[in-house]
């Protein structure tokens, strides 16, 4: 095997033997989508949400809970306690440098990510009557670029964050207002205007509104799709510019 | 006491004849601050070809900086490198594979097995060493499935140690190796430094820990405030710190110290009470016995004292290397 995939596959082990943030972002997604699916008034067609099914409106929120779960704390996680454990540093005396552990950790990530998106979304529409997504391009597209705008706050946090533990802080703290304007508490279509238009230029307002559209009328707009696009440009640049291998 | 060589005076370029063709590793005037802060002021050293030569110096001595500009991993801001030849800052690809570094204090991942961790480096190399073969050269084979946190230090060592050599490295750069190991994993990493140079690696050794040098070094270099204080054999430099061995005995009767003070062997003769103290290098003790015994007198409560590394270094310092651990 090559030597890229030997570091993959022991990230890869990693991983499964510390399932608490496959859990996370696979598990705690599928959970809320069963309870959800199971409640009634989840099921009421709902005028005020334009007469979707709240649990319609749950599911993208469910899929980027996930996919924030696992960016926000998943992924810098491990990079920075290799960075405290000396592990890059050690990677660094040998002929394989250090980034190829960034490089396994994210498509090992990739995996989970892309998983618990599909599990999601797929078990929607099997089990629980969610509609076919209109567009499924649209679909990949939006949930491509919330990965990579939430993968690139990831690894923001990996380059700033000092220590493993101070990642779980800085993690949750950046976790509760971006779940916020995704519509975790409140979901998008009953915020008040000004709130709505801040949730349409975060991370997770964005990737919501460009899921739902997919699944409910077709190819998403432009907007959410640029705002998210510029996010994992701006996230990936400074991640890169403030990343340190000890 | 005699006064000792300038540092300068110590021929700092100078390999044994006994060893390699041509120098393994050479440092020139490597300097390196961070800040106003002088790290290293001014270390030169030549290591040959299969050649065990340790880095020895007080904690803050600058010696772990050098050895991490010489292997590549910081920038020095002034000197040269070359190991076999190769600039780390130029070549660093060529020269990670033919020079295995283990750091101080450098962890590994918890949940991964002994044997999984060697694989993965394993294949980082062009030509390695058999995982197994090397597992059992450390004795750490029956470890071979057990996850890294279940290690004890010694194991966690050796380990690291095996992630220095499973690329079959032609120079092995070792910080530390021994610290926090009890007295029979010491040895016993002792043995495997001396069977590994024997299949022709040099190593570089960073101690503070003085047994480890006297045994196992070729040659030593006395490192302090960033400079190398001294460079020679762990013998010949316990001799210069003393001026050599010294003698130390009672006489039968009185005589005058022409007599010893004329012999080749002697520096010089101090009297401490009824006690008659001779410094001075080569077979002293015979050349003592010898002289004494012409002039009819016998010595009596002799006795030798020759002095060690450990001397010199407090000669050369003012320092006492024992402060972290280093008995324990």
């Amino acid at each position: 095997m090559s030597a890229f995939g030997q570091v993959v596959r022991n990230e890869a082990r990693l991983v499964r033997r510390q399932p608490t943030n496959m859990i996370g972002s696979i598990g705690l997604p599928v959970v809320l989508m069963i309870i959800f699916g199971e409640l009634p008034s989840f099921r009421q067609h709902i005028s005020v949400l334009g007469g979707l099914p709240l649990f319609d409106t749950y599911v993208p929120i469910i899929m980027v809970l996930g996919l924030t779960m696992l960016t926000l704390l998943g992924l810098p996680s491990p990079l920075v306690s290799y960075r405290e454990l000396g592990i890059l540093r050690r990677l660094s005396t040998t002929p394989v440098p250090p980034s190829w552990l960034l490089a396994a950790q994210v498509v090992v990530q990739l995996c989970i990510a892309l998983a618990g998106l599909a599990i999601v979304n797929i078990a929607s529409v099997a089990a629980f009557g969610a509609p076919v997504p209109k567009s499924p391009g649209g679909l990949a597209l939006s949930c491509l670029l919330a990965i990579g705008g939430l993968f690139a706050l990831g690894l923001l946090i990996a380059a700033l964050a000092p220590t493993a533990n101070s990642v779980n802080a800085i993690g949750r703290l950046t976790l509760i207002p971006l779940l916020f304007f995704a519509g975790l508490w409140l979901p998008r279509p009953l915020m008040p205007a000004v709130l709505l238009d801040i949730s349409n230029y975060t991370p997770l307002g964005a990737a919501v509104e460009a899921i739902q559209g997919s699944v409910q009328t077709g190819f998403p707009p432009a907007t959410p799709l640029l705002v998210l696009a510029g996010y994992t440009l701006v996230f990936a640049y400074l991640a890169r510019r403030f990343f340190r291998w000890e | 006491m005699a006064t000792l060589e300038s540092p300068a005076a110590v021929a700092l370029m100078e390999a044994p004849a006994a060893a390699g063709h041509r120098p393994a590793v050479e440092v020139a005037h490597l300097r390196k601050t961070y800040g106003t802060l002088v790290a290293v002021d001014d270390v030169s050293f030549t290591v040959a070809e299969g050649e065990i030569f340790g880095i020895l110096g007080p904690n803050g001595a600058g010696k772990t900086t050098a050895i991490e500009c010489a292997i590549g991993l910081r920038r020095p801001d002034a000197g040269t490198i070359r190991l076999l030849g190769l600039d780390p800052h130029a070549d660093p690809h060529q020269v990670h594979e033919i020079v295995g570094v283990q750091l101080q204090s450098g962890a590994l991942p918890a949940k991964l097995r002994v044997g999984e961790i060697l694989e993965e480096y394993r294949s980082f190399y062009r030509d390695p060493a058999d995982v197994d073969e090397l597992l059992d050269v450390l004795g750490l084979a029956a470890k071979r499935g057990d996850y890294y946190r279940s290690l004890s230090g010694g194991q966690r060592q050796r380990l690291s140690i095996a992630l220095a050599l499973i690329g079959r490295p032609r120079i092995a750069v070792l910080d530390e190796m021994t610290t926090g190991l009890d007295p029979q994993a010491r040895r016993d990493t002792w043995e495997l430094i001396e069977q590994i140079r024997d299949r022709g690696v040099t190593i570089v050794l960073v101690t503070h820990f003085m047994e480890e040098a006297e045994r196992l070094c070729d040659r030593v270099a006395l490192i302090d405030h960033g400079r190398v204080v001294a460079l020679d054999t762990p013998a010949r430099l316990a001799t210069q710190a003393r001026g050599g061995k010294t003698v130390r005995f009672l006489p039968s009767a009185p005589f005058e110290d022409r007599l010893l003070t004329g012999l080749p062997e002697v520096s010089w003769v101090e009297r401490e009470g009824q006690h008659v103290v001779v410094t001075g290098t080569g077979e002293l003790v015979n050349a003592v016995i010898l002289a004494l015994h012409t002039a009819g007198v016998t010595a009596r409560d002799v006795q030798l004292d020759s002095s060690n590394l450990e001397d010199a270094f407090v000669k050369l310092t003012g320092k006492n290397l024992h402060t972290e651990g280093v008995l324990a």
